[in-house]
């Protein structure tokens, strides 16, 4: 089981010390997926099975060795791959893949549903279709999928949704409205659409943003107004999705680095922001270390994080952090609630 | 041990065993196992095979492939014997349209950054295998994601699945203490980006939430799977809803920095000019502690003009905000 699961997370390429139940399993899907499409090229293979093409080969070598009792020539499985095109043959025993096991019909299962509430997905009868013929097929190993749930959309920015879609499909480049929060600034900018993405529950725009000159990630809940303009939007061709496997924060090692120390009621700011280092202190609190670019947002937590935290790095931002909370409580200072005294600029 | 050294030997074997029992009609004897996969035939003795034929049973049926034990004979029944039941073995003939396959994929993909991304790859494949070709064509661009950063994930999922009762060391919310809970796992469910476990709580003898974020340490499984009963009605989302959300909202009044305060404009039901600098707006809020919270965030960019317990919240947030003064300003609390 736990074999299994570790050959998830390396995704690429497997390493040699990979378990001998992976490679079975491997192997048992291996077989059917070549038998339906002879000749296919070894790449691809490698490509679907997320491993190298030396692998593939490896693979095939062993296939080439295993067959039916009697260890005969004829009971041995054929497979033929020097022309860099892979033929499989005499595998019947073995010529339909495994059922799905929990985890395998769960994942599929759980993500469907889901799927059934994104807009641009949710209305195609497709996703019906197929949990249908899914859930049909895998019997009891999808009895527990409805205690996992996940929720994708929360039915927010709908229409930003939709014509994020259109201008992407279109390839069209679109004007933005857009907020950014963390400074609470309201920028304009031209973005070339590459993709939407939904991560964490939040929607995405990313694309080429002409005034950064790079690819940015837009939250399509701060866009305050969408236009598709009728201008082509196919991005740069250097223009690269980002890697969301760290989240949508990404930290870059020249960044910055920020020392804070936070109470037991703000230790959740590690759950957010990733954290070089968290140290936890006896109280229940911590120590983290986090490295940004701009501290605009740093400074705004630390304002509505109050006691429960304090920033000890760098001593510039420990000041700016107490010469707002300063600024902004002077309003208060005087008559409790006289509403028209601004106070003074700080 | 030796694993390592002889994986590719032991894939053989494995392979030739699947093989071997799913070509028998009848059930095989061990004797015969043994004699017709050839790599038993190198072990030594008679109980360095039975271990290794014991272990490799074992590890073909938490494959998930059903390997079933029935007697061989009809008359030395006490002699088991061993195949693998083709009909339990193979995923049903299931024929999936190419939109169809399209949207599974994007199901599989879904979990690409998350701890279920092996098996959800894997289960694609096994449906692809019967050679339909996909259609994304109309899907392309639409990227939805589904995470599990938290490292409790896999333990508290698998006790969920089998419904195992656990315990864990969890951080409470407000007070950021740690304890350990022991809890019936109902579902979980990821909900505003995070994942959430409800269940039953046997100390507090009451249904609970828990943040998969908040438990510390190690799960620890304390009782056998199937040992009691999740309520037919349960609901997760609605539990997890019922107690992150609260109360009614009430207005706040909010004195706003021109060219500020963006995201609160936004919300806001009403606003009018006080001068060239400022304006009044009024934003609905449910929880005090949280808006209070996201007004202090814009400094002296917002005021409250009331009610009063929001403007003590700030008061009380900016003042601890102020942090060991800096020299020389102590004046000023």
């Amino acid at each position: 089981m736990s074999a299994q699961k570790n050959s998830g997370q390396s995704g690429a390429s497997r390493q040699p010390s990979e378990s001998a139940t992976t490679r079975l399993s491997r192997l048992l899907t291996m077989v059917p997926w070549l038998l339906n499409r002879q000749g296919v090229e070894i790449e691809e293979a490698a490509r679907e099975f997320a491993v190298t093409p030396a692998q593939v080969e490896a693979d095939l070598a062993l296939l080439f060795l295993c067959g039916t009792p009697g260890g005969y020539h004829g009971d041995l499985i054929e497979a033929e791959w020097e022309s860099g095109r892979v033929f499989l043959g005499n595998a019947d025993t073995i010529n339909r893949p495994l059922r799905l096991g929990v985890d395998e019909a769960l994942a599929l299962i759980v993500s469907l549903r889901a799927l059934a509430a994104v807009p641009g997905i949710g209305e195609r009868d497709a996703v019906v279709r197929a949990l249908a013929k899914l859930e049909a097929a895998t019997g009891s190993a999808s009895a527990g999928a409805s205690r996992i749930q996940v929720l994708i959309d929360e039915g927010t920015s709908r229409e930003a949704i939709a014509l994020a879609q259109e201008a992407l499909a279109a390839r069209r480049r679109v004007h933005l409205h857009y907020l950014v929060p963390g400074r609470d600034e309201s920028t304009e900018r031209d973005v070339d659409p590459m993709r939407v993405i939904n991560f964490d529950a939040h929607w995405y725009l990313e694309g080429w943003c002409h005034r950064a000159e790079d690819v940015r990630l837009f939250r399509l809940d701060r866009v305050e107004a969408l236009t598709i303009l009728d201008e082509d939007g196919t991005p740069p061709a250097t223009a690269e999705p980002r890697d969301l496997g760290s989240g949508v924060f990404t930290p870059h090692a020249d960044d910055q680095l920020v020392r804070l120390a936070l109470g037991p009621g703000a230790v959740w700011v590690s759950d957010y922001y990733p954290s070089e280092r968290i140290e936890r202190t006896q109280a229940g609190g911590a120590v983290i270390d986090l490295r940004t670019a701009d501290t605009t947002w740093l400074r705004r937590l630390m304002w509505q994080l109050g006691s429960q935290a304090t920033v000890l790095e760098p001593a510039e931002l420990a000041h700016e952090v107490h010469r707002g909370a300063r600024a902004a409580l002077a309003a208060y200072a005087g008559s409790a609630g006289s509403a028209g005294s601004p106070p003074a600029n700080g | 041990m030796s694993t390592k050294f002889n994986a590719a030997d032991k894939t053989e074997r494995l392979l030739n065993l699947v093989i071997c029992l799913l070509y028998t009609r009848k059930p095989l004897s061990k004797a015969k196992i043994r004699d017709a996969v050839p790599q038993y035939g190198t072990s030594a003795s008679d109980e360095a095979f039975d271990r290794m034929f014991e272990r490799d049973k074992d590890e073909l049926r938490e494959l998930g492939i059903p390997l079933v034990t029935e007697p061989y004979d009809v008359l030395f029944d006490d002699e088991p014997g061993y195949r693998i039941d083709r009909r339990e073995y193979a995923l049903p003939e299931i024929s999936f349209a190419a939109d169809e396959l399209a949207v599974l994929g994007l199901a599989s993909r879904a979990w690409t950054q998350a701890s279920l991304a092996g098996p959800a790859a894997q289960a694609l494949r096994k449906l692809e295998a019967a050679g339909v070709e996909r259609d994304d064509s109309s899907l392309i661009g639409i990227v939805p994601m589904v995470r599990t950063v938290e490292p409790a994930f896999e333990a508290v999922k698998d006790a969920v699945l089998q419904r195992t009762p656990m315990a864990f060391p969890y951080r409470t919310a407000g007070t950021g203490e740690g304890a350990t809970r022991h809890v019936q796992p109902w579902a979980i469910a990821s909900w505003h980006g995070h994942w959430y476990l409800t269940g039953f709580d046997t100390d507090r003898n009451a249904p609970r939430v828990f943040r998969l974020g908040r438990i510390e340490g190690k799960v620890i499984i304390e009782g056998r799977p199937g040992s009691y009963e999740v309520p037919q009605d349960h609901q997760p989302t609605a539990m997890i809803n019922a107690v992150t959300v609260d109360r009614d909202p009430q207005p706040g009044a909010l004195q706003v920095r021109v060219g500020a305060g963006h995201s609160l404009r936004r919300q806001a039901r009403s606003a009018e000019a006080i001068d060239d600098r400022w304006s009044l707006i009024t934003v609905d809020f449910t929880d005090v502690e949280a808006f209070a919270a996201e007004v202090c965030s814009f400094g002296p960019d917002v005021v409250v003009k009331g009610p009063i317990e929001l403007r003590e919240s700030v008061i009380r947030l900016l003042t601890g905000a102020l942090g060991p003064a800096p020299s020389s300003d102590e004046a000023m609390v």
